[in-house]
């Protein structure tokens, strides 16, 4: 390794772990979370849901595939503030290297930290729940900020309309901080995706779409007002909408419902969502730290967590309105919930679309 | 939920064989209680009388009997089913099951085969029918062919273009099956499968693709997780079951994990598997440029190789691997349950619908035996030949190996160590795949050889290739520089070097490089494995220990517990009745009020299920290892002889360090061990003994001779190759072993002994309170001595022995135990020979034959062994029993290419099953029938008798196969023998003689057994010119026997028992009772 500096990761609470730094030579302060994910570290990293995070992986070996091409992440940079790791690979192996991830990093001006013991520090997230932190590279000191009072949306977000694909249809989705593969996921389903940033008053679109998607994002969903009240007015129209995450608290916090932040939050890939009211289970991608409380009038609870019976998305009694609290369009994670697009596209009455 | 089942049956896999091993105890027991728990009684038909699932307080009626279509037919009849269950019993379960179904025997019985359909087994059981439903659901499988003979295999590999890799259709382990470079070898390959299947699969042979394997388990309403993924280090080509294999996989992106996962999901979904699943891939590690993209894996370049509709070795190893309680959970699944409402007993925080996450590397490494057997080839490829496995748990790739490879045989420290003796050998191990491959990979980076070309020669990803090089490297600084910094300590401790292996680069001993670790802090870390990678508090007792870390997720036990050491691998010699006596000995301490912790590094075990200890220690049996966890807990003890050798082994360094044994005093232990104070203590209290003496130079050993005479037993203490013991009758076989096969100096002295001849064998087992013996049992060997006790058939109780021998064996255990202070269990060999016995051999622990007489006279002897530890056993009152039990071994010579099928002095068998009877022929019959499949209605046999000796002493029982209408062929002398004596036999030609041969009549299964007695080897040396000829020839007839599954007897005592008991009973009248109707 050409890095050997040695950095520390401190915690609010006082806990200091120290380790040796593979990314970017810099301090940085944000919240601690930690993922159980298995792989996948390239999407996770780039995934704007966790900007403003610094990202403790629980899996002990990372950067084992290194990093493969830009159009493969889930937006064009890293959004975490910070990764921590037990050990990173160095000598990554896959045909579709690009760079090594201590490269990438670097490049991106991300710290990165190697502590051996990232048991201990998920053992204490899930305890004390998650916490603020910093990492200090090279005894360069930094403050303590708590991102979840800055309107993170607005950082991750579009700032203007983009499209993508060539389908009769447009499916307009409002920009939260969306993961590419929602993106792609439509496109492959024969839509044109219009790409709109949070803040837009989608009623008063100059182009015809047929129906709308509210994408996954970071932070607090109270925190996006501006967000809620323009899906009141979507709501109020009928048109047809879907919530990815974010996306699910938004429309319940638009129709009346209410949220509340998780003790440490839902950040893997093998989180059990049953669909209410059958015995179908599936396991879905999760990242959020906020969750679903009092579901919407004229709305019943869709999914709930098998584990610990959290909601896991809503549906309207008659209109086509819904919201998953998992990822449908994974990356990283299970494929299994690719259908919710299918489901609310027929009852959209779109399914004939192709 | 209700059930509607009242009575289920389940079939175990019978004795332990290559490609079928302790694995199916673990589920088949795990299915036993689950069943228990919905107050369903359970009917067991599994002859392997050493396994846990065949306890008295599990199912509700055990059989011990044949899993053959014969046999669990007559079990339904009797006791009338609703259901069975089929997928718990590995191959041998489910071949049983499909045949079941072939004859109507369900439908007869309206018997509902539970889980997993038959028609949808049989679909994964015929290649090319698979192929064709896989590819109608879009799931890409290797171009293939079937052949049912060479001329249509030649046809078949002219489409799809040489390398071909060739299979046999419906074998075990990748049995026959091999990788074809040209017609001759695939003419070869394709000879060899169709003997034993009447289908052959050719395929396109994918070179180097990377082999992944994913657990899946899916529930009647169709929900599905994949428990588990593995990658194997080995590209494809070798067998799974004797790869390393590492989980999660390594080097797989999200894209390629999640899309064979999709994969996965979709062949269990179309084939309505309830239950579990196996899907084993080939992934491409390089595929076309636009192999990436699209979700659902489409544009990834994989090939399914295989799916088991079944639990396998790989579902055990999963469960292991990741906490997750597979089996128990596709039992529950079997009845009906949705995954939703099975609690999930690991955590009992989550549900069992999830997928582990595991915070942790895992490395299974395979045990092979392959030097146990004569003439066995060393090369590894797709057909499986290892007999056991090992998994090591780390937080690093580097440290979970080189646990793995301690661990392995307790022999080699790490992957550095090597016995390459030049260069040119190296290359050679590092060319051809053998178990020595890994250590010439680590041999070939140090030497300089780039990873490229290593990579380029085995295909192995690079991935793990750098992490070896790391190892390497971190051993080349240290070797510079060995000053001994506490953060050299731990970069070493980090990668896997233990103790003893750093004070072996530093000229320091184990205990001198613990004392200054352990001064500088540099301990390990105890990790949990609680299926989530510590995202919930889960409550489990599943641990392992890392250098990785600086917390322990629990707090020591302290006095409430105690150690029990476990087994280790399983391997020829010790098996899994070593683990029935850990488990039995883990469960009594409970009697006790104390806490057990189990250490055992075997996923292949019932020891290392979650509710078999208070506390799991998935981890090595070093004495680094043991010490470390003991000086954590402080228990009040260690128990170290219940686990076989291995952990017997340790007794004086667990001593030496100040930890308390439970039982034998180490210092006895080490008084039974040493053959010098072991025969003095032999002398001092009058008991017989073999002469013997030990020398270090051929003088020596020459006045030994010139005193005792010859035949000798030969045993060196450093065995350069082969067999570590050998009976030698001249000069010149003495000579030559000694010089060929073993050193000889004054540090490694050879022993020698007198060689008994035509003596009987005896086995006593016991337990003994400070020095007074509780109990006791002795088992009679059908072989006379010669037959190493663990390849010997063995009945309870004693058929052919005096009440005055074994009145004098009785009084002379009594003197040992007594002298030897001995507490807890024990086993004593004797020779009887001219109604005097010899005592052979003493092991002051839990012996072979402990499940079997524990089961036999209804004592629980690990059990007893831990009331004499707390000194509360109770003398046990003898009855005599009113059944006979008989003990046969099970051999695996038919996956060991060119492996000699024939008994010696050295152990060779896999696995051993047993059957009660009314009488010794009955319960030898049926015992047999265990290890054999035998065609009742063929009566020709084949005999060939070896010498004057055998030939007098076979003739009566030739008389009586004649005379119960058998038809006797034979070869030249035999044959000329048996028509002086006016027995009627047909004349064969010899092997090496034109066709049709003596190997043509075993090919074409025109025989329904053979019968090859060797020459004894004293008149084998009378006569040297033909020798090599004929024993050439007997190895063809022995090794075309096995090869084409024909019984073969190749000891003149067990073949006339054999025979004596076929005539006598036909197969329909063979008792049909089950375990406690043999009791009571």
């Amino acid at each position: 390794m050409k890095n050997k500096k040695i950095g520390k990761l401190i915690l609010k609470d006082g806990t200091t772990l120290s380790g040796i730094s593979f990314g970017a030579n810099k301090s940085i302060s944000g919240e601690v979370v930690f993922a159980t994910g298995m792989v996948g570290y390239p999407e996770a990293l780039t995934d704007p849901s966790f900007k403003g995070q610094i990202l403790v992986l629980t899996y002990p070996l990372v950067g084992n595939y290194g990093v493969p091409k830009k159009e493969f992440w889930e937006s064009d940079k890293i959004q975490i503030s910070g990764l921590i790791v037990s050990s990173y690979i160095d000598t990554p192996s896959h045909h579709a290297i690009e760079e090594t991830l201590g490269e990438w990093l670097t490049s991106e001006g991300i710290p990165a930290l190697e502590v051996k013991d990232t048991r201990l520090l998920t053992q204490k997230l899930r305890t004390q729940g998650v916490m603020l932190g910093k990492i200090e590279v090279d005894q360069n000191p930094t403050e303590f900020q708590d991102p979840n009072l800055q309107n993170l949306v607005a950082e991750v977000s579009t700032s203007k309309i983009v499209t993508f694909g060539q389908g009769e249809k447009t499916i307009v989705l409002i920009d939260c901080g969306v993961k590419q593969n929602i993106i792609r996921r439509l496109v492959v389903k024969g839509f044109k995706v219009a790409v709109v940033p949070y803040d837009t008053d989608v009623t008063k679109l100059k182009f015809p779409f047929s129906a709308v998607v509210i994408s996954n994002g970071p932070g607090d969903p109270t925190m996006v007002k501006t967000t809620i009240n323009n899906v009141k007015k979507i709501i109020k129209q009928g048109i047809p909408t879907l919530g990815i995450c974010l996306g699910n608290q938004i429309l319940a916090l638009a129709t009346g419902g209410t949220t509340y932040k998780l003790k440490f939050g839902h950040r893997s890939q093998n989180q059990p969502a049953v669909e209410s009211g059958s015995n179908k289970c599936y396991l879905t991608t999760q990242n959020h730290g906020f969750a679903v409380g009092k579901i919407p009038k004229g709305f019943k609870e869709w999914f709930y967590n098998a584990n610990d019976l959290t909601n896991e998305g809503i549906i309207h009694n008659s209109m086509p309105f819904m919201s998953v609290q998992f990822h449908p369009e994974s990356a990283p994670g299970p494929i299994d919930t690719d259908w919710i697009f299918d489901y609310f596209f027929e009852k959209a009455g779109l399914n004939k679309n192709k | 939920m209700k059930n509607k089942f009242k009575k289920i049956l389940v079939l175990g896999s019978g004795a332990l064989k290559i490609g079928e091993a302790g694995e199916f105890d673990y589920s088949g027991s795990q299915a036993i209680k689950a069943l228990k728990e919905e107050k369903i009684k359970v009917i067991l038909v599994n002859p392997n009388i050493a396994t846990y699932q065949t306890s008295k307080n599990l199912a509700d009626e055990v059989y011990f009997l044949p899993v053959n279509d014969f046999f669990v037919e007559k079990v339904i009849a009797k006791e009338r089913p609703d259901a069975i269950m089929l997928s718990f019993g590995g191959q041998t379960a489910l071949n049983c099951g499909l045949d079941l179904e072939k004859k109507g025997v369900f439908k007869k019985y309206q018997v509902k085969v539970l889980g997993t359909s038959t028609s949808s087994i049989e679909l994964t059981e015929d290649r090319e029918k698979f192929a064709e439903h896989l590819r109608s659901i879009d799931i890409p499988v290797p171009p293939s062919g079937s052949a049912t003979s060479f001329k249509e295999a030649k046809v078949v590999a002219e489409r799809i273009g040489f390398p071909l890799m060739v299979r046999a259709a419906f074998a075990l382990g990748g049995q026959k099956s091999g990788v074809a470079a040209n017609m001759s070898e695939l003419e070869e390959i394709v000879k060899g499968a169709l003997s034993i299947s009447p289908q052959v699969l050719i395929e396109k042979y994918l070179h180097h693709f990377k082999e992944i394997e994913y657990e899946v388990v899916r529930d009647s309403f169709g929900n599905t997780i994949t428990v588990c993924n593995m990658e194997n280090f080995d590209p494809l080509g070798i067998h799974t079951g004797d790869s390393i294999v590492v989980a999660p996989s390594q080097t797989l992106n999200n894209e390629e994990y999640h899309g064979l996962r999709e994969a996965s999901i979709k062949i269990v979904k179309s084939l309505e598997i309830v239950g579990e699943c196996n899907v084993q891939y080939a992934l491409s590690p390089s595929p076309s440029p636009d192999g990436r993209g699209g979700g659902g894996g489409k544009g990834l370049e994989y090939f399914v190789i295989e799916v088991n509709a079944r639990l396998s070795r790989s579902s055990a190893l999963a469960s292991k691997a990741t906490g997750y309680p597979l089996a128990y959970v596709a039992a529950k699944l079997a009845l009906g349950k949705s995954l939703l409402e099975i609690e999930n007993k690991i955590t009992k925080v989550t549900q069992s619908f999830f997928e582990p996450a595991l915070d942790y590397v895992v490395v299974k490494m395979p045990r092979w035996d392959l030097q146990k057997f004569v003439g066995a080839v060393e090369k590894i490829g797709s057909a499986m030949k290892s007999v056991g496995e090992v998994m090591a748990i780390g937080r690093s790739f580097e440290e979970a190996l080189q646990k793995a490879i301690r661990m392995n045989s307790g022999a080699v420290e790490s992957v550095t160590d090597n016995g390459f003796k030049n260069a040119k050998e190296l290359e050679e191990f590092l060319n051809v795949s053998t178990p020595k491959r890994i250590f010439a990979i680590a041999a070939s980076i140090k030497k300089g050889i780039s990873l490229e070309e290593i990579h380029k020669i085995t295909g192995i990803d690079l991935w793990f290739l750098h992490r070896i090089q790391n190892i390497v490297n971190i051993e080349k600084d240290f070797s510079k520089d060995a000053t001994l910094t506490g953060k050299k300590f731990l970069l070493l401790k980090q990668n896997g070097f233990s103790d003893k292996k750093i004070g072996s680069l530093c000229g320091r001993n184990e205990l001198q490089i613990r004392n200054l670790r352990k001064n500088m802090k540099v301990i390990p870390s105890i990790f949990a494995i609680d299926t989530l990678a510590g995202e919930v508090p889960a409550k489990t007792n599943y641990l392992y220990l890392t250098y990785h870390g600086n917390h322990n997720d629990v707090s020591p036990l302290g006095k409430k517990a105690v150690v029990v050491l476990g087994s280790g691998p399983y391997h020829i010699g010790s098996s899994v009745e070593f683990d029935w006596s850990c488990v039995n000995a883990s469960l009594a301490l409970k009697k006790y009020n104390k806490k057990s912790i189990i250490i055992n590094s075997n996923p292949e075990t019932v020891s290392t299920d979650y509710d078999m200890s208070d506390r799991l220690y998935f981890e090595d049996l070093s004495f680094e290892t043991v010490a470390d966890i003991f000086e954590f807990e402080n228990p009040s003890g260690i128990i170290i002889s219940v686990g076989g050798q291995r952990p017997n082994n340790l007794a004086q360094s667990l001593s030496n360090a100040g930890f308390h044994i439970l039982g034998t005093k180490a210092e006895n232990i080490d008084r039974a061990e040493d053959r010098n104070k072991f025969s003095k203590l032999l002398d001092n209290l009058n008991i017989l003994q073999p002469k013997w003496t030990s020398f270090t130079n051929m003088k020596e050993a020459e006045q030994f001779i010139a005193s005792e005479g010859f035949p000798v037993l030969v045993r060196p203490s450093y065995v350069l190759s082969g067999a570590a013991m050998r009976v030698c009758y001249d000069k010149k076989q003495l000579f030559d072993f000694v010089t060929k096969a073993a050193v000889l100096s004054p540090e490694y002295p050879v022993t020698i002994s007198k060689y008994i001849e035509n003596a009987k064998e005896l086995e006593f087992d016991g337990v003994a309170q400070n020095g007074e013996l509780m109990i006791y049992g002795i088992s009679e060997h059908v072989e006379n001595a010669g037959v190493h006790s663990g390849d010997a058939t063995i009945v309870y109780p004693t058929q052919r022995v005096y009440a005055l021998t074994e009145f004098q064996l009785r009084e002379i255990s009594k003197k040992i135990a007594h002298a030897l202070s001995v507490t807890g269990p024990f086993n004593i060999q004797f020779l009887v020979k001219d109604n005097k016995p010899f005592v052979i051999e003493v092991n002051l622990r839990a012996s072979r034959t402990f499940p079997l007489l524990s089961k036999a006279m209804d004592a629980n002897f690990p059990e007893m062994a831990v009331d004499a530890f707390f000194g509360k056993a109770k003398n046990h009152n003898f009855i005599y029993p009113k059944s006979v039990v008989v003990k046969s071994p099970q051999f695996s010579f038919a996956r060991l290419l060119g492996a000699d099928p024939i008994l010696r002095v050295e152990m060779s068998s896999t696995g051993e099953a047993a059957c009660f009877g009314k009488d010794y022929d009955e319960a030898l019959l049926k015992s047999i029938l265990t290890t054999n499949k035998l065609d009742f209605k063929n009566k020709n046999v084949l005999i060939s008798l070896g010498g004057e000796i055998n030939k007098a002493k076979f003739l009566e029982t030739a008389k009586m196969l004649v005379s119960s209408g058998y038809e006797i062929f034979a070869t030249d002398t035999t044959a000329q023998f048996l028509e002086k004596q006016n027995v009627k036999c047909t004349i064969v030609r010899k092997a090496y003689q034109k066709s049709p041969n003596v190997i043509d009549l075993i090919e074409s299964k025109k025989v329904s057994f053979v019968v090859n007695l060797s020459k004894s080897e004293e008149e084998e040396m009378v006569d040297t010119i033909k020798i090599r000829r004929m024993v050439a020839d007997g190895f063809r007839v022995r090794r075309a026997a096995v090869d084409c599954q024909i019984p073969l007897f190749t000891d003149l005592h067990l073949a006339r028992a054999f025979i004596k008991a076929l005539v006598r009973y036909p197969i329909d009248n063979l008792e049909i009772k089950s375990y406690k109707e043999y009791l009571h």
